[in-house]
């Protein structure tokens, strides 16, 4: 039987098993809504901007590892998603972006609403398409799909004309597709490995540094097992939180500009460094001329453009971070092979010592709320089983910091792009995954204002989540740099004229809250948790003049940090 | 590469995007005609070749990639070159393209245009040969490549 382009569209996101599309209608999507209208197995949420849809697409993808969804329309709708679609491409992020298209016969005319979306999109995504033939539109749904979830993952977007849902075909999911040009690795080389595992044995001062691949490969347990097994310190990028337990006493917590102490220095200071799906980001590395300087460097990445893109590597490995740390635990159970304990033990010793400095200390007893204690109350308050969002700036490097996460997936924020308005509606695409999790979002007075109309959406799907906002009226981290680097010049840093945000959130149908005093906190996120089925809106006064240490100034080493 | 739209503007567009240098690119379909095969000429480190190689090789549409550099090859670029030739500087134009094993294949009572073949440095050489002042206009195709012998590049 024959079905229009926009009946072949929804069945193949059935197909392929997806529940969720996050998107916005507009006239060259009218047929896939009219589509989307008359069944019910794929759900569509309608956000308020379409940015809000690719960055809740994104939110539900890193909550579950499964794709998310979007559904925009030509034109305005395509270019309000490029912020969200540009978002998950640099932090890999598995996402499927649908754009309508103006019909094929007037593409190139400047029709309106037309953009060249395929064009206007290339630079920030894995792939994508333009379906010119209504023929090829499940196959090339099959395509993006295989694309964006496997290897290293990332968004892609199809683009489909308004005629080509009109037009009829025959419809045909193929199970499965191979693409001669793209076919990623499905295991690491086994006598690299070898190299890997005969280094860290021989090592003395080994460091272990991990990332968001780790997540993104599911790898979590792997990875636990083989620190466990050699008792490595170990460190995570701010996109691999949870991927091993904050709470053990392995972890050194979190590394880079806003790591602490003891992980940085032990970056520094180490001789084997063994980087998993991580990319020795600049906000890692701090001055690459100066990184771990004694360290042998091991790094397995699914993406060979990553190895030796910044910092020389000694041993790459490239393959499924999963696959390799599973061989990696296969050998090392194999060759019953102990690492070098007394080193260990001296290495552990010097650890703790750089431990004990207590990098992330802050005045508890302060007269106005200090916005690491929030996040620390929150924690508690939460039992630390929240799935906590945030947006950019530094109440992101304070909720990582303070937040300790010992799941994966829990942490979701914005770690490459640095999108401010990534936060709230990146919330929303998580509670639809978890609706009964508890799912807070970590923000400032400054980013949330960049999504705020998504308080509608949330009152649309009666969304419960809580909203944790750090209002310092100032942009925290540029008021930062300010005070460091410009010599206090607040150039646009003040944010005057704030909305009253408890009447805000009520206005939209929410409960709100202001709370100005330490005292205050804790009874007001159990008042909050306590409200299951409410969007609440907590609105933190807190010191103007926080700043987040430690902080390793750009072009410094890592061992170079300014500290409290 | 796929022979199909846009795969062009992505390898243009990487280049852009990363601050790499394309010196000549030439781009045609092949006897498959579901695929075309592409020459780039680019400049730089080591460390920046590996990573262009790398991300080239990420782009969905690259089937195959070869760094030519890396073995014994031929290079061949094509020119067209229109050069005032009238009186006595008909037989130099002449014995100019003789030299360089060049045709002429256009003439006209004051313009000869001269097709040349080979390596970069060859027409370079013809270019500067040519009295400058003789110059009409110059067209290069950029340079195509193959490995020699046994080594080849297909799918």
């Amino acid at each position: 039987m024959e079905l229009t382009g926009a009946e072949i569209f929804v069945r193949c996101l059935a197909e392929q098993g997806v529940d969720y599309v996050f998107g916005y209608p507009g006239g060259a999507v009218l047929p896939i809504y009219d589509a989307l209208y008359q069944q019910d197995k794929v759900k569509h949420v309608l956000v308020r901007h379409e940015q809000a849809a690719t960055h809740a697409a994104d939110g539900y993808a890193r909550a579950t590892g499964r794709p998310g969804v979007v559904l925009v329309t030509s034109g305005p709708g395509a270019t309000n998603a490029i912020t969200g679609i540009a978002t998950a491409y640099m932090d890999s992020i598995p996402m499927v972006a649908f754009t309508g298209q103006v019909p094929t016969a007037l593409i190139g005319n400047d029709a309106f609403q037309e953009v060249d979306s395929v064009g206007i999109t290339r630079p920030c995504v894995k792939h994508n398409f333009l379906v010119k033939d209504v023929r090829d539109l499940a196959v090339t749904i099959k395509k993006a799909f295989y694309i964006a979830t496997t290897g290293r993952p990332g968004p892609v977007v199809v683009d489909i004309p308004k005629d080509v849902s009109t037009m009829k075909a025959e419809f045909h999911y193929p199970r499965r597709v191979s693409i001669r040009s793209y076919n990623p690795v499905t295991k690491g080389h086994p006598r690299q490995i070898k190299k890997a595992i005969d280094l860290m044995l021989a090592a003395k001062r080994p460091m272990l540094y991990t990332g968001g691949g780790v997540i993104l490969a599911n790898a979590s347990r792997q990875l636990t097992d083989l620190t466990r097994l050699l008792g490595f310190p170990i460190t995570n990028t701010l996109m691999g939180l949870g991927a091993y337990p904050a709470t053990d006493k392995q972890f050194l917590g979190m590394l880079g500009m806003h790591g602490t102490y003891e992980a940085n220095m032990a970056m520094h200071n180490c001789d084997v460094l063994i980087a998993i799906g991580a990319r020795f980001d600049d906000r890692v590395t701090g001055n690459v001329e100066k990184f771990c300087p004694t360290a042998t460097i091991i790094h397995v990445d699914i993406d060979p453009a990553s190895i030796s893109k910044n910092v020389k590597v000694d041993v790459p490995i490239v393959g499924p971070v999963d696959q390799v740390l599973k061989e990696m635990l296969a050998m090392l159970k194999e060759s019953k092979a102990q690492p070098d304990t007394a080193a260990l033990k001296a290495w552990w010793k010097q650890i703790e010592e750089w431990r004990g400095m207590d990098c992330l200390k802050y005045d508890h007893d302060s007269e106005v709320i200090k916005p690491q204690y929030v996040v620390e109350t929150l924690y508690k308050v939460t039992k630390g089983k929240a799935f906590v969002t945030s947006d950019v700036g530094q109440h992101q490097m304070w909720a990582a910091q303070f937040y300790k996460f010992d799941k994966p997936n829990r942490w979701i924020n914005s770690g490459g792009l640095g999108t401010m308005g990534f936060g709230f509606p990146a919330a929303m695409g998580v509670q639809f995954a978890h609706p009964d999790e508890t799912v807070a979002c970590i923000t400032g007075e400054g980013s949330i204002q960049m999504c705020i109309q998504e308080l509608s959406t949330c009152r649309q799907y009666s969304l419960p989540i809580k909203i944790i906002n750090l209002n310092n009226r100032y942009l925290g981290m540029v008021r930062q740099w300010q005070e460091f680097f410009y010599q206090g010049r607040y150039a646009m840093s003040y944010m005057d004229s704030l909305p009253d945000f408890v009447k805000l959130a009520e206005a939209y149908g929410h409960v709100g809250m202001q709370i100005t005093k330490p005292q205050d906190v804790e009874p007001a996120l159990k008042e909050a948790m306590q409200m299951k089925d409410r969007l609440v809106f907590l609105d933190f006064l807190t010191d103007q003049t926080e700043n987040v240490y430690p902080m390793v100034p750009a072009g410094a080493g890592q061992n170079e940090m300014i500290l409290v | 590469m796929e022979n199909e739209a846009g795969a062009l503007s992505r390898v243009a567009g990487l280049f852009s995007a990363r601050g790499y240098n394309i010196e000549s690119l030439t781009v045609a379909p092949t006897e498959d005609s579901s695929l075309s095969r592409m020459t780039l000429v680019t400049r730089g480190t080591e460390e920046v070749i590996e990573q262009i190689t790398k991300q080239l090789n990420k782009l969905v549409d690259v089937v195959r990639l070869m760094d030519m550099a890396e073995g014994p090859h031929i290079e061949r670029e094509m020119m067209l070159i229109k050069v005032r030739a009238s009186d006595g500087g008909r037989e130099e134009v002449k014995r100019l393209a003789d030299i360089f094993r060049g045709k002429i294949i256009d003439v006209t009572d004051t313009i000869y245009t001269v097709e040349l073949t080979g390596t970069g440095d060859k027409l370079d050489a013809f270019v500067k040969a040519v009295n400058q002042t003789d110059i009409v206009e110059v067209v290069r195709s950029g340079v195509t490549g193959i490995a020699r012998g046994e080594k080849a590049l297909r799918v």
